[in-house]
This record gives structure tokens, C-alpha cells and sequence, in this order.
């Protein structure tokens, strides 16, 4: 609606390249699902037929965990911050997982022990960024070390009670209802519900954008920094768990670096989704489409049957163009 | 600029207190070195057959990470950061290894010519899209490090190749006496003809000026933009120094990046050198990279699980910034 309002010729405003510009800044997610619709069109027109409702549900099997992981990304990106532990937090999840299912606890109890370690590491996480004022870049990476070196000593005890993926994580990550749904939904949509609502209706999620907008200004407004970071950092640990058992049940494998691939692709989703990586703008909608095109972009790429050299090379030129263009674009804000 | 750095240090730095000020400023990297200092007095009690072999060792396998800690060094001095440098060290890595592959060693000198400008270019690309796309750094070098990985599996798909022998015996071994290992040579001879007169040079002032406030560096005449390209030219070249020594300590080329980028951002960090520019140098770095190998030796001479090696370059990391910045606000305090 902001569109008719800064234009002077509101009524071929739609052809003009303000127009273009403020669409692009104020709803940044219309253009990207465009530009995903053009990736899937381009996909139906080199293989013909292909495009349908079961293509639909792999695709969106294999892009809930890089949402979920882009989600991390997002809510510490909009604090200026930056989460790269999340590979190792992930995979640590789904492993410790898989070596409670011959246990008298089961998976459940395995669960519980990942997610609480989980939260742990990322308390830690949120103390040395809060309280001790560690970059987060550092504190972030000296974690994912720290989370990697701790599960492979956990490996090693537990070697001998044999590790497998559960069932139930096999059904979640990789079923689909009626062979399209992917069951992996029945978590992500109240995880994507509960993170909107988050960020849009509660007073915690504006503390969010608004240390990361101005951090001086949200100090001198009353914001408590350090307890804000605190419990960010937990929550993105615990997503990052819950993306680590998706991935495993998706992959029937129980690795402590299988989730590690996906750290830098989870950045570039968020920041392909319009989230700033200096802080204060962005959001959770933008990151899931974001996760969508870079998955829809992987399959094209291998059915063009482009080697894999040559998917990494365009994948990362595309990441700096949309990067290049949302900054030019709200560069004249 | 050095209007604004120079009189500070020449007023504190009053006849005799030369030697304090000159210590004052490089506390941190003095410190570290202390730190090392007593590690190998500690290494050395565990192990006390640990003698000039196991050191030309440690020098050869900690040269590569050396230079990428020296190559981050200068790009995040300059303010920016860069995510790319494994998959720069790769790429001239993997083309260096191929290029020499059954070749004389004449044309060694020719190719490590070539790979040593390939750096160059390699860097003026990261940093002419920084400059030019307005991107922060650190999502045009991530989205980067794809294309070079990508690029590095285009020469070659899996490890191969091979390097001449005196590339090589450039970084293998001890030279004069056995307690000098070639590879710390190396490295001090590369650091002394590229980083020393660097910093004594104009363009070595606009990068700290620019890291350290990019404004006011840009009022006072500094060409930001020119400086950036070049910090990140600088850092190109390190890259492929480092491919080199990769390519030479290893014998052979590894199209897939190796941990060097996250290690590099570490050790400059525990280098002293601050995340947010224009302060630091390149020694501090060198030293963080022997303490983190040297921990890991000593965690294998100790039988300690390897793994927990791992956790302890975490907890080293984590505890000595966090040290470091509960230092800082102290001081801001009082």
C-alpha cells in the first residue's frame, strides 16, 4: 500500500522503476517467490512433465531442514550477530539421538538429551555473546568446535550399543502423507507459526530487531541486551537440534559432522531471504522462500546435468547477485 | 592519517619509555608468545625426547595455516573479513599440483609464478564485487568460496598431481642448523618481504586507516575503495602462498578446502587482531597458529583423547577472547 502513496503517478505506477524498487525493499518475498516461480517454470521447460505434486513434496522435503537452520540464521542476524555452531549443534542432535534407541529410555529419552544439550551449548553461546560481548562470529565458531570435540568423545563411549536411526525420525524426516505431504511438516509448520508470531506480535522479537537496528538506542530505551542474546541463542540452538534430527531421519544416517555441509548454505538463504546481515531487517518468511530457491536451484542445476564444480560456481554467483541486488536496492532508503 | 596515529605514540613513547610503549602496544602478541614459550618448556617435560625432528614437523604442518592466518590478518585489519581463503588455497593448491605434475623444475618457478599472480587475481575479484556491490564482506566472500571450491574441482576432481622436488625441500626439513626448520624460514622470509615494508609503506597506513575508521580515513584523502581492492589483493596472495605450501608440505593438490578458513578467522582472533579493524598484526596470528598445532601435540603426548584436542581449541578460543574483551571493559571502566 506504501507503493501508491510515494509515487507522484499512483496511476501507472506499476510501470515505473521506483514502483519496482519499493515493492522490492517493503515486501521483499514477492519478488523472490517470483524468482522461484521462474526457477520452477525453467525446470518444467528442460524436462517437461516433471513439475507435479510429488516433485513439489521432495522439493519441500529436502528444504524444511535449510528453512529451519535459515530460521537460526535470521533471528541472530537481525541482532547483528551470525550462528555458525548450528552444523555441529544439528548433527550432534540427530547422533546422540540414534545412540539412545537401543537404551531402556528409547528415542524419546534420546531426544530429550539432545535438545537439552542442545540448549545448553547454546546457553553457553548466549552468555559469551550477552554477558561477555564475544563476536558472535567467534563465540559461535569456538562452540561448534567445542560441540563437534564433545560428540565425538561421546561416539566413542558409546560405540559398542550400535547407533541407529529411530524409526519415528526416519518417518519424520523422510515419509510423506500420500506421497506427497512430507510428514517433516507436522513439526515445521508450528515452528514457522510460532517464529512469525515471535518476531511480529511479541515484545521480545521487536527487542530483537531493535538491538540490532541501534544497540545504543534499544540500551538507552531499557533493553537488557545481555538476557535478550541469552535466550536468542538458546532458541537458535534448539532449532538447529530439531533441523539435526529432521536431516537425520531424511538421511537414515547418524553422523556427528552430517549437518555440517548445510552451515553456509543456511547463511545464504537467509540473507537471499532479505535478511541483513548487519542486524535490524529481515525476516523468517523471506528465509524459507530463500531455503525453497537454493533447493529448487540445486535440482535444476542437476538436471541441466551439470557437474557438481560447476553447481557450486553458479550457486555462489547467484548468491552475490541477489545479495548485490537487495543492497542497491534499499541502499536509497 | 598519520597525523592522527603519530603524535599519540611519539608523546607516550618519551626518551627511555621507547622500549615500554613499543611493549605496551604489542602486549598481547608478547604475551602470547610467553604462553608458547611455556608450552614447549611443558612439551618438552612430557616428552623429553621431543627435539629438533618433531619441530621441523610442527613447522612444515603448521606453515599453511600460518600463511591463511596472515592472509586474514590483512583483509580483516582492513575492516572486512574473508570466508573464501580455504577455497582460494585449494584452488591454486589443486593447479599448482597439476601444472607441476611430472614437470622439471624450471617449470616449477614458471607455475608457482603463475599460481602466485592467479592469487592476485583471485583476491581482486573478492574485493572489487566487495567494493563494487556494496555487500557486506562477509556474504560476498562466503558466496565466493563456492565459486572457487567449484572452480578447484573443475582442474581436478580428487587429490593428485604432485609438486617439484624444491618446492618441496622448501618446506621439509632443517637448513644450517637442525633446530632451524625450512619451514619457519620460509615463512619468515615471505612475512619479511611482503608484510614489513607493507606496513611502512603509504598503502599499509590506509589499510589500518580504513579499518579503523572508514569515515574518517575517507575525509582525510584515504582512496577506500583502491585500499579495500588491495587489502584484498593482499589477502589473494597470502591465499596462494598458502596453496603452495599446502601443495609443497603434502606433495600432492586437495581440491577440497581444508578447514583453513574458520582457523584463520580463530587465529587471528587469539592473534590480537580485533574483528572489527585496524588493529593487530600479522605476528600475533603466526604465534596463535603454533599454540593451537602445539596444544594438539601435546593433548597426543599427554594420551588424551584426540577429540578432546578439538574441545580444547574451542575452549581456548572462547576463553582467551572472552578474557581478552572482559580485559577490555575494565579498562573501559575505569
Amino acid at each position: 500500500m506504501s507503493v501508491a502513496t510515494r509515487t507522484e503517478r499512483p496511476r501507472n505506477a506499476w510501470l515505473t522503476a521506483a514502483t519496482w524498487r519499493n515493492l522490492f525493499r517493503d515486501r521483499p518475498i514477492i519478488p523472490l517467490i517470483g524468482l522461484l516461480l521462474v526457477l520452477v517454470a525453467f525446470i518444467q521447460v528442460v524436462q517437461p512433465g516433471i513439475v507435479g505434486l510429488p516433485w513439489a513434496g521432495v522439493i519441500l522435503r529436502a528444504s524444511v531442514p535449510l528453512a529451519i537452520l535459515a530460521g537460526c540464521q535470521v533471528l541472530t542476524m537481525l541482532t547483528g550477530g551470525i550462528d555458525l555452531s548450528v552444523g555441529a549443534v544439528a548433527s550432534m542432535a540427530g547422533f546422540v539421538t540414534a545412540t539412545f534407541v537401543n537404551s531402556p529410555g528409547g528415542w524419546p529419552l534420546g531426544i530429550a538429551v539432545a535438545l537439552s544439550a542442545a540448549a545448553l551449548a547454546g546457553l553457553v553461546t548466549g552468555v559469551g555473546v550477552g554477558v561477555f560481548r564475544v563476536h558472535p562470529l567467534i563465540m559461535t565458531l569456538g562452540m561448534s568446535f567445542v560441540v563437534l570435540g564433545l560428540a565425538n568423545v561421546w561416539q566413542l563411549q558409546t560405540v559398542q550399543t550400535g547407533a541407529g536411526v529411530p524409526d519415528e525420525l526416519r518417518w519424520l524426516g523422510s515419509g510423506q502423507f500420500l506421497e506427497i505431504v512430507p510428514n517433516s511438516l507436522v513439526v515445521f509448520v508450528p515452528l514457522t507459526v510460532l517464529i512469525l508470531l515471535l518476531l511480529r506480535r511479541t515484545g521480545y522479537g521487536r527487542l530483537l530487531y531493535a538491538i540490532g537496528d541501534n544497540p545504543i538506542a534499544a540500551r538507552l530505551s531499557g533493553a537488557r541486551a545481555w538476557q535478550v542474546l541469552i535466550v536468542l541463542y538458546v532458541i537458535s540452538a534448539v532449532l538447529a537440534a530439531i533441523a539435526g534430527l529432521i536431516v537425520s531421519g531424511l538421511s537414515n544416517t547418524a553422523s556427528v559432522t552430517l549437518v555440517d555441509s548445510a552451515v553456509l548454505p543456511s547463511v545464504a538463504a537467509a540473507v537471499i531471504g532479505g535478511t541483513s546481515i548487519l542486524g535490524g531487517r529481515g525476516g523468517f518468511g523471506g528465509a524459507i522462500v530463500g531455503a525453497l530457491i537454493l533447493t529448487v536451484l540445486a535440482a535444476l542445476l542437476t538436471i541441466l546435468g551439470l557437474p557438481e564444480p560447476t553447481r557450486q560456481i553458479v550457486f555462489g554467483s547467484i548468491i552475490v547477485v541477489v545479495a548485490a541486488a537487495y543492497t542497491r536496492v534499499t541502499a536509497e532508503s | 592519517m598519520s597525523a592522527v596515529t603519530a603524535p599519540v605514540e611519539t608523546a607516550r613513547a618519551d626518551r627511555g619509555g621507547i622500549l615500554v610503549s613499543w611493549a605496551r602496544r604489542n602486549a598481547w602478541t608478547l604475551g602470547l608468545l610467553g604462553f608458547l614459550v611455556v608450552l614447549l618448556a611443558f612439551t618438552k617435560v612430557i616428552q623429553p625426547r621431543y627435539g629438533p625432528i618433531p619441530v621441523q614437523g610442527l613447522a612444515t604442518s603448521v606453515l599453511p595455516l600460518a600463511l591463511a592466518a596472515v592472509a586474514q590478518a590483512v583483509v580483516v585489519i582492513s575492516g572486512g573479513i574473508d570466508l573464501s581463503i580455504g577455497s582460494m588455497m585449494a584452488l591454486t593448491s589443486v593447479i599448482a599440483a597439476t601444472a607441476m605434475d611430472g614437470r622439471s623444475a624450471e617449470f616449477g618457478v614458471a607455475v608457482v609464478l603463475g599460481v602466485l599472480l592467479l592469487g592476485l587475481v583471485l583476491g581482486a575479484v573478492n574485493g572489487a564485487l566487495v567494493v563494487v556491490t556494496r555487500v557486506p564482506d562477509i556474504v560476498v566472500t562466503l558466496a565466493m568460496s563456492f565459486v572457487w571450491a567449484g572452480c578447484a574441482l573443475l582442474v581436478r576432481a580428487a587429490p593428485g598431481g604432485s609438486a617439484v622436488q624444491w618446492l618441496k625441500d622448501l618446506v621439509v626439513g632443517s637448513i644450517g642448523n637442525e633446530w632451524v626448520p625450512r619451514a619457519a624460514v620460509a615463512l619468515i622470509v615471505i612475512v619479511a618481504i611482503i608484510w614489513i615494508p607493507l606496513v611502512r609503506s603509504g598503502l599499509g597506513l590506509s589499510i589500518y586507516a580504513i579499518g579503523s575508521n572508514r569515515l574518517a580515513a575517507f575525509r582525510s584523502g584515504v582512496p577506500v575503495g583502491r585500499t579495500k581492492v588491495l587489502a584484498y589483493v593482499l589477502t589473494g596472495l597470502f591465499a596462494a602462498l598458502g596453496g603452495l605450501a599446502l601443495t609443497a608440505s603434502t606433495g600432492i593438490g586437495s581440491p577440497v578446502p581444508g578447514p583453513y578458513t574458520l582457523l584463520s578467522v580463530a587465529a587471528v582472533v587469539l592473534g590480537g587482531v580485533s574483528l572489527a579493524g585496524g588493529r593487530g598484526g600479522v605476528f600475533g596470528p603466526i604465534v596463535a597458529v603454533v599454540v593451537l598445532q602445539l596444544v594438539r601435540t601435546d593433548m597426543t603426548f599427554l594420551n588424551v583423547n584426540t577429540n578432546l584436542a578439538v574441545v580444547a581449541q574451542g575452549v581456548i578460543l572462547i576463553g582467551v577472547v572472552m578474557v581478552g574483551s572482559l580485559v577490555q571493559m575494565r579498562r573501559a571502566r575505569g
